[in-house]
């Protein structure tokens, strides 16, 4: 069917084809879908609406913003002071940039978790647009879908400039352990947007969810070195910290950023919280 | 052709029986009306039909179909616009119904949709900037973007002005006369009398009329009231008696004779016998709104 044909009608503004003969040509239009195309359109459902969510991202400056640049930034500024660039054995022989860009790059995936995921999703239950999807063909799940992978995509480029920076910038070596520092990615957002998602699941409105994710969000960088690296921790919040999904991640990305293979223990860790977390979001998780 | 059956349904929510038995059908092509007081049951109903909820007993078919077990293949056939929902505040309005449109396999045009719903110039507009009236026609815009068979449309007026609603009535037409099966929700009598081919009125859960407006209005008889101002006494009894009145009441000066029939001029014909010069003469015919108020126990 050309254009042509659709806006043939102007008068009720259907196709020419349905008013001709709508009896015998509605049916034939139905069955000339068959399952193929249906999973087509499932497939360009999903992309339109990732498409939309990640723009609708871009139009929100403070969540693009503090996801996307402040880690970079806080990287910059934190470069520009001389003595930080020293390495220390307090650090293990880092400069202090050097134990900032592990923290940098779970900041981001956390920030996005707690204070994108909960409050969006939130704001959608509570505004309907949930329930607006749910009443299309496409189910709501859709959104969960579209929303981690357009924030996966930020954590992402944020994590790129982290490092491309940190190299050009500062001096700071690549990755040495690159197929670790993958694998400590993923599970770090796995396991920090499970919990965002646990959270939206269970919190009651937009307004809990904001401050729920907040309160969240600080301890989160608590354990992960944002305030006193993870270093320089007396060991018992060092420990508490490896049973944290933010701590864990921190350790296992400074790790294969050194060279070395994240360790077990912190893996363990985000795997656990991503099972049990995302099992019981999707247990728990409302739609209206 | 009946594109809609509903027989029994029965939907309770904890203790509460909000629907309790209600029956009715739909057929292709005409624009259908559920009507009712607040809580009455109506959205529940339409909801039950649109399958975003399941029945607790009673068979629903739409276009053939179970809603709450062929709830997708349904979803394919049947626009829907929901009651008290929104979109993100930061959508365009164009973006909404290309997103929308990539949901189905065969949407309709959407600028020519936006143009005829009156959006053209908000196409980039964002969701959160729109006016009430805006925001209603945006979402019957996105329940037709489907080119469905179908449509729901749940208070369809909310938020418009007068004018709107003419509007908005005519492209409803519009829909209709293009072989689309409507069905709406209303609380709003004139909106009824004004659209729909046939209507069912539910009240506590239950159907208690159906119809074209005009049975619906037949059916709980005494269809004309005069009223006026007696300058001198009257005996109301002598109206009271007259063969078509049906009632007489009185009350700070204004008399109101109901009945049906010949009424108005077996009324006038009395007065003026008895010389008696009245004021205020109104003749009015009983409206749908009189008897949804009869019907529904005047809770409207």
């Amino acid at each position: 069917m050309t254009t042509a044909d659709r806006t043939a009608n102007p008068a009720t503004g259907r196709t020419a084809d349905r008013t001709a003969n709508p009896a015998t040509d509605r049916p034939a239009a139905r069955t000339a879908d068959p399952a193929a195309d249906r999973a087509a359109v499932t497939g360009r459902a999903l992309r339109r609406l990732t498409l939309t969510e990640g723009r609708l991202f871009l139009r929100d400056p403070a969540a693009a913003f503090f996801s996307l640049l402040f880690p970079v930034l806080l990287l910059v500024i934190l470069g520009s002071v001389p003595g930080f660039r020293k390495h220390t054995a307090a650090l293990h022989g880092l400069s202090t940039i050097e134990a900032y860009a592990p923290i940098l790059v779970v900041f981001s995936l956390a920030i996005l978790g707690m204070n994108g995921l909960v409050p969006t999703l939130t704001a959608y239950r509570e505004r309907g647009v949930l329930r607006r999807l749910s009443a299309s063909p496409v189910p709501a799940a859709s959104m969960l879908t579209a929303l981690v992978t357009v924030y996966l995509a930020v954590a992402v480029v944020s994590l790129g400039l982290v490092v491309a920076v940190g190299r050009l910038a500062f001096g700071i070596p690549l990755p040495r352990e690159p197929l670790g520092l993958l694998v400590s990615f993923v599970l770090a957002a796995s396991s920090l947007f499970g919990v965002g998602l646990l959270v939206a699941a269970v919190v009651p409105s937009a307004k809990a969810g904001n401050a729920v994710g907040m309160a969240l969000f600080f301890p989160l960088m608590f354990f992960s070195g944002l305030w006193v690296p993870r270093a320089l921790m007396p060991s018992v919040l060092r420990h508490i910290g490896d049973f944290i999904p933010s701590g864990a991640a921190t350790q296992a990305v400074a790790d294969s950023w050194t060279g070395h293979w994240p360790g077990g223990g912190d893996l363990a860790t985000m795997a656990v919280f991503t099972l049990v977390a995302g099992f019981l979001a999707a247990k728990l998780f409302r739609w209206r | 052709m009946t594109i809609i059956s509903v027989e029994d349904l029965t939907k309770r929510y904890g203790d509460r029986t909000v629907l309790d038995g209600v029956s009715f059908s739909v057929r292709q092509g005409e624009i259908f009306g559920l009507l009712g007081p607040n809580g009455a049951g109506k959205t529940t109903t339409v909801e039950c039909l649109e399958g975003m909820r399941t029945p607790d007993a009673g068979t629903v078919r739409v276009l053939g179909l179970d809603p709450a077990r062929q709830t997708r293949r349904l979803r394919r056939s049947v626009g829907i616009q929901l009651q008290e929902s929104q979109l993100q505040d930061a959508l365009r309005v164009g973006e909404a119904l290309e997103l929308y449109a990539s949901f189905h396999p065969r949407p309709r045009d959407t600028g020519e949709l936006l143009e005829q719903w009156g959006l053209a110039g908000q196409r980039r507009t964002r969701f959160g900037r729109l006016s009430g009236g805006q925001k209603q026609r945006l979402f019957i815009a996105l329940a037709l973007v489907g080119d469905p068979e179908v449509v729901f449309l749940d208070e369809l007026t909310t938020g418009l002005d007068p004018q709107g609603r003419r509007e908005t009535w005519d492209l409803v037409r519009d829909v209709r006369d293009s072989g689309v099966t409507v069905v709406l929700v209303s609380h709003l009598m004139d909106e009824v009398t004004a659209l729909c081919d046939r209507a069912a009125v539910l009240d506590g859960g239950r159907i208690v009329a159906e119809g074209t407006p005009a049975d619906l209005v037949a059916a709980t008889g005494t269809p004309v009231t005069v009223s006026f101002r007696p300058t001198a006494p009257l005996d109301l009894d002598l109206l009271a008696a007259l063969p078509s009145v049906e009632r007489v009441v009185s009350t700070g000066g204004t008399v109101e004779v109901s009945g049906a029939g010949p009424v108005v001029d077996e009324v006038t014909a009395t007065l003026a016998r008895g010389g008696i010069v009245v004021a205020g003469l109104r003749i009015r015919e009983r409206t749908l709104d009189d008897a949804y108020v009869r019907i529904t126990g005047g809770d409207a």
